[in-house]
């Protein structure tokens, strides 16, 4: 019985090489017209589609951005557009072309840097931070690197733990970068855009799990000329009780905890950092003078994280405003397990999220398992 | 020097097995000499060897007949026969379950490439080594982990030979000396010398090796591996220390959807070894016979202490990179050519034109993994998920690594560490 479809040599794939050849040219122009909802994959392809068009020193490089248009598709059209000289299939060898990009930037070009997963971005790591964010200050400004390294990061579904993991507190941790999270298509359009044109390294932290989500759109945001300031956060929701804040993919968690929290009369203000570093302190400071109350949520592990880092910005500037001590919402201390059922333990879920601000409410629950 | 005469004798042999079905004349080793006239190949001490002329490089779609083959008995043809098929069945099975749900993640499959796994690994103690990437299911079976044991990993069940917590991609086994399933590329390279590199060391230092010589230890990777840097900078130290280790690549000719051609400036893999001073020998990874043999010598000279081998294994495989792979870019002549050189019906024809067995005893060998693997599968549905407490356990081998908690002791000793309530 479970043998039945053995010894079936290959698939029969061509139907995709067609469709890929009926498939209509990206541009802008194209989601402006109807659109009123797009996807965080077109939001990121239209932002590098544009950038690339309105810049002639915007080039990608990476494993498989060209002729397999992206290994989660964000690059798809572009080789068709620009070009192999502007779309550049690399081998798999993180460290030399993530350095050469480097090198390309200090000459003035504008690289956007692919990692097919940030994961890989760690046998690059030496040329992220080393010979890109150090640079403007080794050389007293006269050497900028206008770069941006960009790719799905943090948890993804089923793939083990060299697979799964969040690098927002890692780079977040070097002066020199800035690093950013986006959330939704708004946040992933402007966000990007404003990499692309910043005269800084910028490493752009994508999430696998998001990219095939609608989100709401405006037509200002579909313009070409948008783009989102670099260090600012967005208050997504409106509350008075608690603040909630979060980045990326628990965004949306968080947003289904404040939900939740307002069937049982908690009003749970929801800030999308969309910046890691830097960091909005003001809008931080600001929520939790108005809340007293704070649950800051992360995949990542906890241990010296994001979390920790916005709870010192408030314990620095608000402390007397603290009417509860600070939760912290974390990934597991752990390698992320392989097994579904350990996995779901490993990372943040939207339960978790509400029994924290409902402790920070004083709202009796019980104690919540650190997994 | 002593190394380098070892290592022409070593090759040889092999290019007697070139020679024997294969008229064709292996490739200038500078295909483009005229046109780097500065880069003179230095005078040869060391030869490098084609074992069969490449399908890809000479454009010469023709399947090459059959060498001849050192003698197999039929109970080693056999034995490489019941391996090859139990990959296969085993990982037909895993896009089944995968399509059911009952595995997750990225699933990458080894169909078409049995030879290299079963041809090298079968020629190994178990004391020896063997170091993989994501494609390890496969290397696994021939090292000799059980299927079983395999099939409830992948399932996420605490049976699993990493109770569920390693996956599809890290595949470990201590006992069978299986280290590691590694994700990212190149990056086993350096954890199997590491692994040769103690077997030279227990040798020679601690004196703790038997009298056959060193364990060895096989790293096993992809075409589209030797283009990362670690690959360079092991081959460079596994020669100057001359370390008991076979660089075993899998040359399928693709990288997801990267042609090897497109991605690599010098496509002939096995002449970067005697670029480092090691032999690198061109085999038909089709053929588990023509693998055996180079796997053979390369095992044993490294046994001996004459140092590492570099082997390229032309092979392909018949699925996409990954059960999530579109496997848009292969051209459906390239993957019907190979389909048609499939390594196990190419042994099978083997041990039938040989008498070596009947039509009937290699089907009864088929009818006897159909039921390893469906028992496999039995019996990794019917295990139990791992239990909570296991989340935090094996982060540390001392669990002390928690730290102290706010009473003063370890948190591992607090009763309810283990069962996931506790803050860590
Ligand atoms: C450092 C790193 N970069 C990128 C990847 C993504 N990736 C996984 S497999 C693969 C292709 C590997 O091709 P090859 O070495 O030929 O092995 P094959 O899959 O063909 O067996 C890539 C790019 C990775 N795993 N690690
Ligand atoms: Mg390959």
């Amino acid at each position: 019985m479970l043998g039945a479809a053995r010894r079936q040599l290959g698939s029969a794939p061509m139907l995709g090489q067609v469709l890929r050849r009926l498939r209509p040219a990206t541009s802008a122009r194209a989601y402006s017209a109807a659109a009123k909802e797009m996807t965080v994959r077109e939001a990121l392809n239209s932002a590098l589609d544009e950038e690339m068009s309105a810049d002639p020193s915007v080039f990608l490089m990476g494993e498989e951005v060209g002729e397999y248009q992206g290994a989660y598709k964000i690059t798809k059209g572009l080789l068709d557009k620009y070009g192999p000289d502007r779309v550049l299939d690399t081998p798999i060898t993180e460290a030399g072309f993530t350095g050469i990009a480097v090198g390309a930037a200090y000459q003035g070009l504008r690289p956007v840097v692919e990692f097919m997963t940030f994961n890989f971005s760690m046998q690059a790591i030496d040329h992220i931070i080393n010979s890109a964010a150090k640079s403007n200050y080794m050389s007293a400004g006269q050497i900028n690197v206008p770069i941006v390294f960009r790719g799905p990061n943090g948890a993804a579904a089923g793939v083990g733990a060299q697979h799964s993991q969040c690098y927002a507190a890692w780079y977040a941790h070097v002066p020199g970068l800035k690093v950013l999270a986006p959330y939704s298509a708004e946040d992933a359009r402007g966000l990007l855009k404003a990499a692309i044109r910043d005269p800084d390294p910028v490493v752009f932290l994508e999430n696998e799990l998001l990219y095939g989500e609608s989100f709401p759109i405006s037509a200002e945001v579909l313009d070409s000329s948008f783009s989102l300031p670099i260090g600012k956060a967005k208050v997504e929701r409106e509350g008075k009780d608690v603040t909630i804040i979060a980045y990326s993919k628990m965004v949306g968690y968080a947003l289904q905890a404040a939900e939740i929290l307002s069937k049982e009369g908690i009003s749970a203000e929801v800030i999308n950092l969309r910046s890691i570093r830097p960091l909005d302190r003001a809008a931080i400071n600001a929520s939790v003078r108005k809340t007293n109350r704070l649950v800051t949520v992360e995949e990542s592990f906890p241990q010296h994280g994001v979390g920790a880092e916005i709870c010192m910005s408030v314990v620095e500037e608000s402390f007397e405003y603290l009417d509860a001590p600070v939760e912290r919402i974390a990934g597991a201390d752990v390698p992320m397990p392989y097994a579904a059922n350990l996995e779901r333990m490993a990372v943040p879920q939207v339960d978790d999220i509400v029994r924290a601000a409902k402790r920070t409410c004083y709202r009796s629950v019980p104690m919540a398992a650190t997994a | 020097m002593a190394s380098f005469t070892a290592a022409a004798k070593f090759l040889a042999p092999v290019a007697a097995a070139r020679s024997g079905g294969d008229s064709r004349a292996p490739p200038p080793p500078f295909p483009s000499a005229s046109l780097r006239p500065r880069r003179k190949p230095a005078p040869s001490r060391l030869r490098t060897v084609l074992a069969v002329s490449s399908d890809v490089l000479s454009g010469n779609k023709s399947a090459p007949a059959a060498a001849a083959h050192s003698a197999v008995t039929r109970e080693e043809a056999l034995e490489l026969y019941e391996d090859m098929v139990l990959g296969r069945i085993f990982e037909d099975m895993c896009a089944q379950m995968y399509y059911r749900g009952k595995m997750f993640g990225f699933v990458h499959l080894y169909n078409g490439q049995e030879a290299v796994s079963t041809g090298f690994i079968k020629q190994l103690n178990q004391a020896d080594c063997v170091v993989s990437t994501y494609r390890d299911h496969v290397h696994a079976l021939s090292k000799g982990v059980p299927a079983r044991s395999v099939m409830a990993e992948l399932f996420g069940k605490a049976t699993g030979c990493c109770r569920g917590q390693g996956g599809s991609m890290h595949m470990f086994s201590a006992p069978h000396n299986l280290l590691g399933g590694f994700a990212f590329i190149g990056e086993g390279i350096p954890v199997a010398t590491g692994a040769a590199f103690a077997a030279k060391y227990r040798h020679e230092v601690l004196k703790e090796s038997g009298p056959d010589g060193l364990d060895v230890t096989l790293a096993f990777f992809g075409d589209g591996t030797c283009n990362n840097g670690q690959f360079f900078e092991c081959l460079n130290m596994a020669q100057l220390w001359k370390l008991p280790i076979v660089f075993v690549v899998e040359n399928n000719l693709w990288a997801i959807g990267m042609s090897h051609l497109r991605a690599t400036s010098d496509p002939e893999i096995y002449k970067k070894g005697p670029a480092f001073g090691m032999p690198g020998v061109h085999v038909d990874g089709m053929d588990v016979l023509k693998v055996r043999e180079v796997a053979k010598e390369a095992i044993e000279r490294a046994r001996r202490g004459e140092g590492p081998t570099l082997v390229e294994c032309e092979t392909y495989r018949f699925r996409g990179h990954s059960l999530a792979d579109p496997d848009e870019l292969r051209k459906p002549d390239e993957k019907s050519h190979y389909a048609a050189r499939d390594p196990i019906t190419a042994l099978k024809k083997y041990i039938i034109e040989q008498n070596l067995a009947t039509e009937s005893e290699l089907k009864s060998i088929e009818k006897k993994i159909d039921d390893v693997v469906e028992e496999a599968v039995e019996f990794a549905d019917a295990s139990p998920l791992p239990p909570r407490s296991q989340l935090l356990e094996n982060v540390f081998s001392d669990p002390k690594g928690f730290g102290i908690g706010p009473d003063g002791k370890y948190r591992c000793e607090d009763p309810l560490f283990t069962q996931g309530t506790a803050q860590v």
